[in-house]
């Protein structure tokens, strides 16, 4: 039998009940389109969420005071602790690797200007910051290259800050008192809006040493490094564990590389997809249930055909296919109509909620039709099984 | 060249042994013209069956044209009845969703025949049992000689050297009874062996060789 032959007498059976086929096709349909439309939003999330990450750069490292250990209490409790200091961060911008450093010192503390006064999250780092950091200045620029324990008051507003505190009038060169301190403002920085939930516009930037005068601490809360790119975070990481456990006599800093964090939420992101892709496949599940079920009655309603077949000289083996290729072909229809709806799903879903990304990925929707293929095949075996097993005598006798 | 010997066949029917054939033996030469005949349960249906390879005796020899078929497995056996064995059926067993055109084919595109070879042939078939102008008919928009007519067609499109045909004309009425026996004694006429089942005593006074079978033995050979 030729393929194409073979392909239109499949075809043939399938069309013969189009009522029964289509609903049938439809319940793979509806799998496959669940399958689709999930791993999209999946796959959208994945992106979204790492590009958001991945915005300061993935040759990034941070080290956080205290060391997180299985002892069951954090080290950062244990009094013994010696605090990262600026002197850390200085010691550190030797190493070759390194390109730059930031210290980081975060608070809270009120910020006024003529009469407006608004609270927000104040950022004591270094010149370093905005090149580190990938932050662009949208006026003025940034805080100078001062010696980190002598910087000069200067301060830098996030584009939020600068709209609330001078709304449409001119903020450079301005004073502004941050917790009773008088700044000069000699730059604002373009808006970078949201990353998860915390508002990167509503901060404003000072130099590392002032804001531990500010808040009264001696320990900087991190210390970024930007290292170059032909070298892997992992003998970087190594090589600064060795010049801080050397400086502090042992290893109480917790040193985390963007590489690793970015690989860890890559991985958790992943399985999300696929665990939504799961469940999408409970309805294909269903689907092949349905597809189990039309060909059994199929092969229930045909036996005269079958025993016609068998009297024509087709082998069992011959009967076999034809009955898998029925299902398959008929699973395929629905995986087709399955992969519109879940593209056309995801388009939609895009067009209602905007912000809600979404992603089809070629991969999956070759794999999803594949996959319903696979689905209609599994699912063909028995009928077509107990097809093929028919004793010709009998299923002649049945008209 | 039929030739059977010594064919046993034992159907399990409950616990009970039925031997719907024992001990048959015949020979039929080329271009026979045969009817199978006797009552309800007599075992002319399965002696049929095992000449048309659609079952396997549970004893004895079977050869056909030269061959020991009876040895030969399900693949090769189904290879046998598509080159050499064309069947007739009372109840037609026409493809119902396929077109007159596509049941004559049907033998032509399952043995991978090229649509070409199968439109010149099926064509001519067609002509031949004047249904040229039903090549497009579904079974249903058929009458019911017609239909036995498409399904002779199909039998005999694959030129095998045997018809074997069960009750060809039950389920018609008589003038086109009469019509299918003609075509049938005309194929005959044309060489290929018939070898026919019926209890209707009239067709079978047709052939020029009756069987009468009783009991799952052939009672009586003329």
């Amino acid at each position: 039998m030729q393929v194409n032959d073979f392909l239109r007498y499949t075809i043939n059976g399938v069309r013969a009940q189009r009522l029964r086929s289509f609903l049938t096709a439809l319940g793979i349909g509806v799998g496959i389109g669940a399958v689709v439309l999930l791993t999209s939003l999946g796959e959208g999330l994945h992106h979204f969420i790492l590009a958001e990450f991945s915005q300061f750069g993935t040759n990034l490292i941070a080290i956080n005071p205290g060391k997180v250990t299985t002892h069951g209490i954090s080290g950062a409790l244990v009094s013994n602790v010696r605090p990262l200091t600026i002197e850390d961060t200085e010691s550190l911008k030797k190493l070759p690797q390194i390109l730059d450093t930031v210290s980081v010192v975060q608070g809270n503390a009120a910020i006024e200007a003529g009469s407006h006064q608004r609270r927000t999250t104040i950022y004591g780092v270094d010149a370093s910051a905005s090149r580190v950091w990938k932050f662009a200045v949208a006026t003025g620029r940034f805080l100078p290259d001062d010696p980190p324990r002598a910087a000069r008051s200067f301060a830098i507003l996030g584009s939020k800050v600068r709209q609330e505190l001078f709304g449409s009038t001119q903020a450079l060169g301005m004073r502004v008192r941050i917790g009773g301190e008088l700044f000069r403002v000699i730059g604002t920085m373009e808006s970078k809006g949201q990353l998860l939930g915390f508002d990167l516009d509503d901060a404003v930037y000072i130099p590392a040493s002032k804001a531990l005068a500010l808040f009264n601490r001696e320990s900087l809360m991190e210390i970024d490094l930007l290292h170059s790119t032909n070298s892997s975070s992992s003998v970087v990481a190594e090589q600064v564990r060795k010049v801080l456990a050397g400086r502090h006599g042992s290893e109480d800093f917790t040193i985390t590389t963007q590489e690793k964090m970015l690989d860890v939420l890559g991985g958790v992101l992943g399985t999300l997809t696929i665990a939504v892709g799961a469940l999408g496949g409970i309805s294909l599940l269903v689907g092949g249930v349905g597809i189990l079920t039309i060909m059994s009655i199929a092969v229930n309603e045909r036996t005269g055909e079958i025993g016609l077949l068998r009297a024509l000289g087709v082998g069992r083996n011959q009967i076999l296919a034809l009955f898998l290729g029925e299902a398959v072909v008929l699973a395929a229809i629905g995986g087709l109509a399955g992969l519109g709806l879940g593209v056309g799903g995801s388009w939609f879903v895009s067009l209602l909620v905007p912000a809600l990304p979404s992603h089809t990925s070629w991969g999956y929707v070759v794999s999803a039709e594949l996959l319903a293929a696979f689905v209609g095949l599994v699912a063909g075996v028995l009928p077509a099984r107990r097809a093929a097993r028919m004793h010709p005598v009998e299923a002649l006798r049945t008209e | 060249m039929i030739h059977l010997q010594h064919i046993e066949r034992i159907f399990l029917v409950g616990d009970e042994e039925v031997h719907a054939l024992s001990d048959v033996s015949m020979t039929a030469s080329d271009g026979e013209y045969i009817a199978i005949m006797g009552p309800s349960g007599s075992g002319k249906s399965s002696l049929l069956n095992i000449i048309g390879l659609l079952d396997r005796p549970d004893n004895g020899s079977y050869e056909l044209d030269g061959i020991k078929v009876s040895e030969l497995d399900e693949q090769q056996q189904a290879e046998i009845r598509r080159h050499k064995i064309g069947f007739v059926f009372q109840f037609f067993h026409l493809v119902p969703r396929l077109t007159a055109f596509d049941n004559i084919a049907l033998p032509l595109m399952l043995s991978g025949i090229k649509q070409e070879e199968r439109q010149v042939r099926v064509t001519a078939a067609l002509a031949a049992f004047g249904l040229s102008n039903r090549a497009g008919h579904r079974p249903d928009q058929l009458s019911g000689g017609q239909r036995q007519r498409v399904a002779i067609a199909r039998a005999t499109i694959m030129q095998p050297s045997v018809i074997l045909a069960d009750e060809p004309t039950g389920n018609l009425d008589r003038s086109s009874g009469i019509e299918v026996a003609e075509i049938l004694e005309e194929l005959n006429r044309q060489g290929i062996t018939l070898i026919m089942v019926t209890h209707d005593p009239d067709l079978g006074r047709r052939a020029r060789r009756q069987i009468l079978m009783v009991d799952g033995r052939i009672e009586h050979d003329k």
